[in-house]
């Protein structure tokens, strides 16, 4: 089934345009990753998808209805910095979500509610491997573990789609693979259609079942913002192409970031 | 060690509180030498009194009733001065916190009300106080709104600004776990602000005293500030130096219990993050 379906998106800004003719068509289940030269409008692509920002021009569809204009539970996002609320501990982080849903006006749960909902937190943190450190702030965690927190934080909304702004951009190499390894898992056990935007081609390759390559067609010397990016390669990721693609796209892509 | 800079140099923890102290007593030990050489000269000198003529008049101030009236007036000057000061800066939070939050958070708030805050931010107070008294009266009114007046468009803007700096990320993202406008500031903003918001608070002390006790001096029948410019009449320094004291260290006190409260209240602030 189509999840999420892109049709002719244009995204201008007053003197710039960033993406044009964007056309894509997205099952469910897949993980997608986006790759291009910083700066040429994935996290904005990102934003349209979330609903931080309105496309300009065509339509963006989530199994058949058109993508509500503010952001919403259904597609939960993890930034590279900044995702979780530095006033709540990770237990509370990860119950915020729960705690929103069942108490509309105050946005707070008491007592034995409160105990339920942190319960069911404590679930997700132990889910990304976070339940030892239940009580501490996000200033107390080192960033892979606010990666984690931010994800399980987003998880506990079972949303349909995960958005990804390079995760784990900040992340020392060693600490990257153990998080490539807990997404595939939690992707894996969900129904969830990921879009996870990476600078690292390698991280597209391992993690993805689709890559889509933004990058601009026409280019203006004179007129830098006259043209925007559009989606130029769009491969379909298995075993067997994951390991010839690599080698191929390595070389023409490294040139262009 | 001490061939390093002084930049480098740092003094130790007991030091430190020593030097910390030498400031206030090279202040004691200055007014008791100037008091004892002007009180030899002439013992009816009144700018300089000794600590003996201050501890009688304050003691007659504070447990002795006023005869013509039956009042204890250096607590009735505290009581009077705290509730307006008190009562000011309570309702001048409660509108910052709640406009500062609503401009720094809303676009559309922000452009009807920003620009017209700026302006009135911009007027000085003490210009309004005769307006305050033709519009309020001479009663306590006219004293609470100068104060209100007088710190609420710095807390205001000052909220505003934080607000404005919180990551647009924490907004989203709480949005995505299923917030609403009025769940996100309860929940995301308000708890980060109310830190700042104590802080700002604490700063704008000194503003509302002086706010307070010019208010005092011009119109009014108790109260620290009234009691000061009563006195200055007579050149009485024995009422008007341990008021000045008085009054400094309520300011102090009011100061370290809010930098309390906030340390307790808020302890993620202190961690390292933000
Ligand atoms: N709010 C905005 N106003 C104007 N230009 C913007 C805005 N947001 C992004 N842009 C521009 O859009 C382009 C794409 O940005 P972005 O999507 O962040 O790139 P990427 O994530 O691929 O590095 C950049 O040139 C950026 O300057
Ligand atoms: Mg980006």
């Amino acid at each position: 089934m189509t999840a999420i379906t892109v049709n002719n998106l244009w995204k201008e800004y007053a003197d710039q345009v960033v993406l044009e003719r964007v056309n894509l068509s997205v099952h469910n289940k897949s993980f997608c990753s986006i790759v291009g030269a910083s700066g040429c409008g994935k996290t904005t692509f990102l934003r349209i998808l979330l609903g931080q920002e309105i496309q300009s021009r065509g339509t963006v569809t989530l199994n058949g209805a058109p993508l509500p204009m503010d952001p919403s539970a259904e597609r939960g996002i993890v930034f590279q910095r900044y995702s979780v609320f530095p006033h709540l501990n990770a237990v509370q982080n990860v119950a915020m979500g729960l705690e929103l849903k069942r108490s509309p006006m105050l946005g707070r749960l008491f007592g034995g509610a409160r105990n339920a909902a942190l319960d069911e937190a404590r679930a997700y943190l132990a889910a990304v491997g976070l339940d030892f450190a239940a009580d501490k702030y996000p200033a107390e965690l080192s960033g892979g573990m606010q990666q984690r927190l931010a994800i399980a934080q987003a998880l506990i909304k079972k949303p349909k789609v995960l958005l990804l702004d390079e995760p784990f951009g900040a992340l020392d190499p060693g600490i990257r693979t153990d998080m490539h390894e807990l997404i595939l898992r939690l992707w894996d056990e969900s129904d969830m259609t990921i879009f996870m935007v990476t600078h690292d081609l390698e991280e597209g390759f391992k993690l993805g079942t689709r890559m889509l390559v933004f990058d601009k067609v026409r280019v203006d010397p004179d007129a830098p913002g006259a043209f925007g990016a559009t989606i130029t390669y769009d491969l379909a990721l298995n075993k067997k192409t994951k390991g010839e693609l690599k080698d191929i796209q390595n070389l023409d892509l490294k040139k262009k970031d | 060690m001490s061939n390093r800079r002084i930049i480098n140099r740092r003094p130790g923890q007991a030091s430190a509180a020593w030097l910390a102290a030498l400031p206030f007593l090279l202040l004691a030990g200055a007014y008791l030498i100037g008091s004892d050489i002007r009180l030899q000269a002439n013992a009816s000198d009144k700018l300089l009194p000794s600590l003996r003529t201050i501890g009688d008049t304050i003691g007659h101030l504070a447990f002795e009733a006023d005869k013509r009236t039956g009042d204890y007036l250096f607590w009735k000057d505290s009581a009077a001065s705290l509730i307006r000061l008190g009562v000011g800066m309570a309702s001048a939070t409660f509108i910052a916190l709640s406009v500062g939050i609503a401009v720094g958070l809303i676009p559309y708030i922000r452009s009807t009300l920003s620009p017209f805050i700026t302006v009135l931010s911009m007027i000085p107070p003490l210009a309004v106080l005769p307006i305050l008294f033709i519009v309020f009266g001479m009663g306590e009114l006219s004293k609470i709104v100068l104060i209100i007046f007088g710190v609420t468009p710095f807390l205001m803007r000052d909220t505003q600004l934080w607000v404005q700096s919180l990551p647009a990320e924490q907004l989203i993202k709480a949005q995505t776990l299923g917030a609403n406008t009025w769940q996100v500031t309860l929940r995301v903003v308000l708890p980060q602000t109310l830190p700042r918001l104590i802080d700002s608070v604490r700063l704008s002390l000194g503003p509302a005293w002086l706010f307070l006790i010019a208010a005092e001096a011009i119109a009014s029948t108790e109260g620290l500030g009234y009691r000061i410019f009563l006195v200055r009449r007579y050149m009485s320094m024995d009422v008007i130096l341990p008021y000045v004291a008085w009054i400094t260290l309520l300011a102090f006190v009011m100061d370290f219990i809010l930098n309390r409260i906030s340390h307790k209240a808020f302890p993620w602030q202190n961690l390292g993050g933000r």
